[in-house]
């Protein structure tokens, strides 16, 4: 049990370990845990933030929803509204297009009406002149007459 | 020493468990294994922690990184409860502390004739496994911290300081040589109960060991097998009382009245 030597060799073994305890050992390993507990913190924090954005913007969304609700529904009254002044229009242009053609007709059937009594008038000439050859029995000059066959005519326009 | 070695029974089994393989002569002789014992532990405790140490990362840590950080928060806790200053040194040195003593104190539980036998067989005629059986490793310890005490009392309060905090305290200047008497024997008596607790403990755990080694084999699982598991306690305690007191020690060394 005598103190010797082993004494001072220990001491510098124990310096030495010390030493490089100090220098190799300690600082990595205290360094790599402080900053794993940086990393857990903000990534605490960022979880954290993360859930409040979720928040927000539910709330968001809702009132995104709620703005395309309101927007769409408004669209639905314009193009309802839209879809009667169409209609509306339509049944306009559909009427002034039937009143054009019954225009048109009536015009077409005063023409076919005016050609007609032109036809009969042409007729009726020939047929007045006919007769009254007939019953004067006696061929009547067409040329001298013609002034009563068109005074016949006009009365019959 | 060599001659009680010869001697036959009982007592020759204990004292030549208990004595060192030593060269030289007077105090310029070597324990070589204790140097060797203390050397190996030291290098097992440095290769496992800078293995640690290369692989470190910020990200999972795998198995020895796990166990080194664990070790590493733990005896930062302690120094962080005790001593509330900034120092590079003291949170490696207690690290250090802790695991050379615990591996020093734990080849107390190797069977206490293996490692002597297989040494025996190789022609090495003494050996003593336990570094922390010799006083010579436990003073080297405390011997250091003590120079740490020092060193850090006169950086910190200056050398006038700490010769007034020698000679007036505790019971002011009217007392100066009490005082400086009380002191210095508080300051000395922190070395050399450091060293002789963690002796006392390992050496008294040691011979029991060996006495229980020469009780008749059905009776030594008995006996020794609970003794084993108490001392799993006896060990990592020591080693806790030897590095928390350092750091008391050190911070009580920081502290300026």
């Amino acid at each position: 049990m005598s103190i010797n030597a082993t004494l001072i060799g220990q001491m510098i073994t124990f310096a030495l370990l010390v030493w490089f305890t100090m220098k190799y050992i300690w600082p990595p390993l205290f360094d790599s845990l402080e900053e794993r507990k940086k990393k857990i913190a903000d990534g605490l924090a960022a979880a954290e933030k993360g859930q409040e954005q979720i928040i927000l913007a539910e709330k968001k969304a809702k009132v995104v929803l709620k703005e395309a609700k309101d927007q769409s529904s408004e669209i639905v009254t314009l193009a309802q509204k839209r879809a009667n002044e169409i209609v509306e229009e339509s049944k306009h242009t559909a009427k002034q297009e039937g009143e054009r053609l019954i225009l048109a007709a009536k015009g077409q059937i005063d023409q076919e009406l005016q050609q007609a009594k032109e036809g009969l008038r042409k007729e009726i000439t020939t047929l007045a002149l006919s007769a009254a050859q007939q019953i004067l029995g006696a061929e009547i000059d067409k040329a001298k007459h013609q002034d009563i066959l068109n005074k016949v005519s006009s009365q019959l326009g | 020493m060599a001659t009680e070695a010869h001697a036959e029974g009982a007592t020759g089994y204990i004292i030549h468990h208990l004595t060192a393989l030593r060269v030289g002569e007077g105090f310029w002789s070597l324990h070589l294994d204790t140097l060797f014992f203390s050397v190996l532990l030291g290098g097992v405790f440095i290769w496992f922690f800078k293995n640690a140490a290369d692989k470190a990362t910020a990200g999972v840590p795998g198995l020895a990184q796990n166990f080194a950080e664990m070790m590493i928060e733990f005896v930062d806790q302690q120094v962080k409860d005790t001593f509330h200053g900034h120092s590079k040194l003291i949170a490696p040195l207690a690290l250090t502390i802790f695991c050379w003593v615990f591996l020093f104190n734990f080849m107390d539980l190797f069977p206490v004739d293996i490692l002597p036998g297989i040494a025996g067989l190789m022609g090495i005629e003494y050996l003593r496994v336990v570094p922390s059986t010799d006083l010579n490793a436990t003073f080297a310890m405390s011997i250091s911290v003590f120079f740490l005490i020092i060193f850090y009392s006169i950086k910190i309060k200056g050398p006038i300081g700490f010769a007034k905090e020698l000679m007036f305290q505790p019971f002011g200047p009217w007392l100066t040589p009490f005082n400086l008497l009380l002191k210095l024997v508080e300051e000395i008596a922190k070395p050399i109960s450091l060293a002789l607790r963690l002796f006392g403990n390992l050496y008294a755990g040691e011979l029991i060991f060996i006495l229980i080694a020469l009780l008749p084999w059905y009776v030594q699982p008995l006996l020794s097998f609970p003794w084993a598991i108490f001392h799993i306690l006896i060990i990592t305690l020591q080693a806790f009382i030897f590095m928390v007191l350092t750091i008391v020690y050190l911070s009580m060394a920081h502290e300026d009245h």
